[in-house]
Parts: structure tokens; sequence; C-alpha cells
């Protein structure tokens, strides 16, 4: 039931893109506002039409400009959230959802609120629901029409951050139920290395860079149009313990992770997204320092940037971190490939919404 | 009080808004949705019958509609009987001089229509008729309903298109309006003082409800 996309067009943006989603994946359309990323959900949903270009889900031709094949967009099985989600204001939450329905079922309706967590909000109309929950009814809503694929518009940008890690852990949760190909437009590089399997980085509706989280990240051409600053390695750990200072203790396979309090209950399995401009390398594990966390590993590789910066991929574990430090630091030290050393991680240097569920992410 | 011309007026009016009604949804809404060469006519063309002196339309309708034009004689050929000076004559008269009244107010309520619910809606797969009945229509109602109380109340209080197409037959085209211009002339204010109250009662009722049930969506909406 893959999600296969080509689109060739000059206007009203240029476009050359091709990519394929395979069932239950979700893919991350990471790039600027402009970049085309929208242009091409509107496309896959039959909203648009570019002059050439291809859409086909599991096999079903939806879109085939040369063999003149357009379906209506109420023909093509698609499940859109839109960035502001576009909730009929004149129907309750469960008519929202049931709208979406080729045979309105109230029964099926609240177990699809269920999963979205509205149980009891389903007679609620959208002006009475809060952001997040209006963005809970619009993802219920895209579900309840059963699609082949499901394609989700900046879809925490109208929320405000406490809302979004929320919102970031259900979708995680949600994703156990999905099997389906999942297409998530983004400018936010933070959200797309922790819900996304694969990333496809878009400029002036151009392919950058495609690939899994890692090898996106990894792509200095892919890093220079997301900004370097974004570059940043995913760390699993297990939430092992709140302490009473506000910090929560972490651990990991190279020894424990202190950071500002998470919101997981203990014993949750959760990504840490660990910004490389934040991480201090040491050759010998420092001594009265006041930074938490001093993880031990070793140098895999070092690329060289366009700057005056080097990234240093250390492993850690079976993991691997990243530090951006200077080409200076790194003569310095002179570190090789191969060689032991420390990743220091201040604590008060991960965010809080740099820290999700590990979910069950193709891949984990 | 002139019943039958009352009851002549009501049911002008009921025909008038039956016919316009689905006039009024599909055209207002093909002209808030689609774009085409040549709309701005379109739309200058449907605003006509605001600006031209009632009586100039009334005539061309009746020279268009009398016995010596070719409609007229069409009309005559195929029912038998002549459009002016007539119930019928008077209803299409009325149709096309209220369609400015019932096409405008509908096309700007489809218009306040997001197009990003459009969107939605044939994204949850309803076909174009069902999200006509469950998204547009619910949402653009509020224009419509004023565009069909606008076009009773107006054809009530029609009287200079009447009298060029209708004239004046008691009980076939003789409306309130044209009753209340009769009266006076024979000096019967006191009738034509009546008739006029009744006109004025039937009118602040329907402006009085349109507002209540556009004020109500309001509130549901915001």
């Amino acid at each position: 039931m893959a999600l296969e996309v080509s689109a060739q067009a000059s206007a009203p943006i240029p476009l050359d893109v091709a990519f394929r989603v395979a069932p239950g994946e979700l893919l991350a359309l990471v790039g600027h506002s402009g970049s085309g990323k929208t242009t091409l959900l509107r496309m896959i949903a039959g909203l648009w039409t570019p002059t050439q270009a291809r859409v086909a889900v599991n096999g079903k031709t939806w879109l085939d400009t040369r063999a003149r094949v357009n379906l209506a967009p109420h023909r093509r099985r698609v499940g859109l959230v839109f960035q502001n989600y576009a909730l009929f204001p004149h129907m309750s939450a469960a008519q929202n959802v049931m709208a979406a329905m080729d045979k309105p079922d109230p029964a099926e309706a609240g177990r699809i609120l269920d999963l979205v967590n509205l149980k009891d909000l389903g007679a609620r109309h959208p002006a009475q629901l809060s952001g997040g929950q209006q963005q809970r009814v619009a993802v219920a809503r895209a579900l309840a029409r059963r699609p082949q694929a499901l394609l989700l518009d900046e879809p925490f940008s109208a929320v405000d951050r406490a809302t979004r890690e929320k919102l970031y852990a259900e979708i995680i949760a949600l994703r156990a139920h999905l099997n389906m190909p999942v297409v998530l437009v983004t400018h936010d590089v933070n959200e797309a290395q922790l819900l996304a399997d694969r990333m496809l980085v878009i400029e002036s509706g151009r392919v950058l860079s495609q690939g899994t989280v890692a090898e996106v990240m990894a792509d200095a051409t892919a890093l220079r149009a997301m900004g370097i600053r974004e570059l940043a390695a995913l760390l699993p750990a297990t939430v092992a313990e709140h302490l009473p200072d506000g910090l929560t203790r972490l651990d990991t396979p190279s020894g424990p992770l202190f950071l500002p309090r998470v919101a997981s209950p203990p014993g949750t399995r959760v990504r840490v997204r660990i910004m490389a401009h934040e991480v201090i390398v040491a050759r010998t594990r420092p001594e009265g320092l006041s930074a938490q966390n001093i993880l031990a590993g070793t140098v895999a590789q070092i690329v060289p940037g366009q700057g005056p910066a080097v990234m240093v991929h250390i492993t850690v574990g079976a993991h691997e971190i990243i530090a951006r430090i200077t080409r200076r630091a790194a003569g310095q030290l002179a570190l090789r490939p191969g060689d032991p050393v420390h990743a220091i991680v201040k604590s008060m240097s991960v965010a809080r919404d740099h820290v999700t569920p590990a979910g069950a992410t193709i891949g984990d | 009080m002139d019943w039958t011309a009352l009851e002549l007026s009501l049911r002008l009016a009921g025909w008038t808004v039956a016919i316009l009604l689905p006039v009024s949804i599909l055209f207002g809404r093909f002209l808030a949705f689609r774009q085409f060469r040549g709309k701005a006519l379109v739309e200058a063309l449907v605003m006509l019958p605001l600006v031209l002196p009632p009586t100039v339309l009334g005539f061309y309708l009746l020279v268009t509609f009398g016995r010596n034009s070719p409609i007229g004689q069409l009309w005559q050929d195929v029912f038998g009987s002549q459009l002016v000076f007539s119930f019928t004559g008077l209803v299409i008269a009325s149709v096309i001089f209220n369609l400015p009244f019932a096409i405008q107010p509908a096309q700007r309520g489809f218009q306040a229509i997001p197009a990003e619910l459009r969107e939605a809606a044939s994204c949850c797969g309803m076909s174009p008729l069902r999200a006509l009945w469950q998204v547009e229509l619910p949402l653009a109602w509020p224009g419509v309903v004023t565009a069909m109380v606008l076009t009773f109340a107006h054809t009530l209080g029609e009287f200079g298109i009447v009298l060029m197409v209708g004239g004046s037959i008691p009980g076939e085209t003789r409306t309130i309006a044209i009753s209340i211009y009769d009266r006076v002339q024979a000096f019967d204010t006191d009738s034509a003082a009546i008739m006029s109250a009744v006109l004025v009662a039937i009118s602040v009722t329907t402006i009085a409800v349109t507002f209540a049930l556009s004020a109500r969506v309001g509130r549901r909406l915001s």
C-alpha cells in the first residue's frame, strides 16, 4: 500500500520531486515556507494539479497527467489534516468525524475519538474546543475516511509548545494503529527528526536530500538548507526516575542522563534529541564541571564543515552523538577516528520538546 | 381592505420565492466559486434590474411578452392565453426583477465560506452535491434566507413593473401595492392606510425574523 509520488511543474512554483512512502512509514517533508511542501501535499490530495505528475497509492493511480487520469479529491481515499484543521464549525466533534465516513456510524466515531483521547468531547463544537483538541478532531476526521494515505500539513504549528509536546506523544502512540503511508509537512526539523522514519528536504520545489533521518542528518546539503544549527542526534533512553530537584534521570546504554523533568513516567522508552552545537568533547573524563551528563564513547568519524566547524560523530553504546566543535578544538585535541572521548551534554541544553516517547516507529 | 389584492400579492411573492430559491442557490454558488471570462459582465447584468427604473424594465418586458412579440405569440399558441396582463406574466416579470435580490446575498453567503472548508469537505469524501448539502448550505444559509426575505418583501411592494406588465385586473394582476394606489386615486384614504399598515407589518416581521436567525447563526459559529 505504498504511496508513490512524482511531480514536475513550472507554475505557480517550480517543482521537481519524486518519492515513495511505504505502508506504516512516516515521511517528513521538511522545508522553509514557500519551498513547495504544502503544494505537494495538496497535489496528493487532489486539490492541485501540476503540469506533469503521477500519484499512485497501493498500485491504484490517483493522478497521471500523461494518461489523463485525475481523480477528484472525494474519489481519493485520502486523510488530510489541514494546518488550521478546517473543522466544520456547524458540526460537533463527532459529526465532524462522521462527515468523513461513507456510512456515518456514531459508535465508530466514538471509537476513533477515543483513539485520539477525545472520548467525552464528541458533542462539543469546534469553537468550544482548545487548539490541541481541535487538532485531535482533525486527525480523527482524517482517520474516519479510512485513508490509504494520511497527510498532515503542519499539524502542530497552531498550538502552543506544551500542547505540541503532548500531541507529539499522541501521534507517536497513534502510529501503532496506522498501517498506511503517512506524510508530514513541517518546517520544524525537531518535529521531523522526532516523528519521522524518513525525511525529504525540499527547497524551491527541488529535493535536496532524502533518506532515513540519520542519513539526512549526515548530509551536508540538507543541513545547509535546514540550518546547520539543526544538526542533532537521537539518543534512545529509558526514563528511570523523577528526582525531587526537578530533574529526571534517564538510563542509556552508556550511563545515566540527567535532563529537566520529562513528561513520561518511569519505564517509558524515549528518544532524546541532542543538538550537535551543545555537545562538548573531552579527551579525559573532566572533573569539577557543572555539566551533569558525561557519556563515554569513541570517535566514529570527523566530518569537516564549510566554516570553522567540524562534526565529530561519537559512538556511544550502539548509537551516535554528534558534536559540532571548532576545527581548532579538534586540532588541539588531535581527534582521530577510534579515539576514546567523552561527550558532555548540559542538562539544560535539552529542551523539553526534544524528548518524546520512542513509540512504535519503523526502525526502532 | 382589499383582501383579494393581499392574497394575490402573497401568492405572487410565494411563487417568486419558490422559483428563485434554487436559482439563488445554484447561481449564487456558481458566481461565488467559479472564475471565468466575462464574470464581471454577468454580475453586472444580474445587478441591472437594481438600477433600472421599474417602469423601464416593465416597458421592455411588456414589449417582449406582448402579443406582437415572438415570445408572446409562442405563448399564445401553446397556452391559448396571453402572457401580458396575466398572473403568469407577472410571476415571470417578478422573477426577472428580483434576480439581484435573490442572487447577490446568496453569492455573498457562499463567498464567506473559507475555501479550506470546501477542500476539507471533498477530502472527507463528500461529492459536490453532498458537500453542498452538508457543508455549504448550513454555512451559507443566512445569505440564502436574506435573499429570499428580500425577494419576498420586495415583490409585495413592487409597483411600477406590475402596473406596466400586469395592469390592474382584480384577482389577476391587482396586487396590494396597486390596490393602495387605486384607493388613493378614489380618495379612499382609510383603506389605503389599512393596507399600507398591513404591508409595513409584514415587512417589519420578515426583516426581524431574518435578523434574529442571522444572529443565532452568528452565535453558533463564533
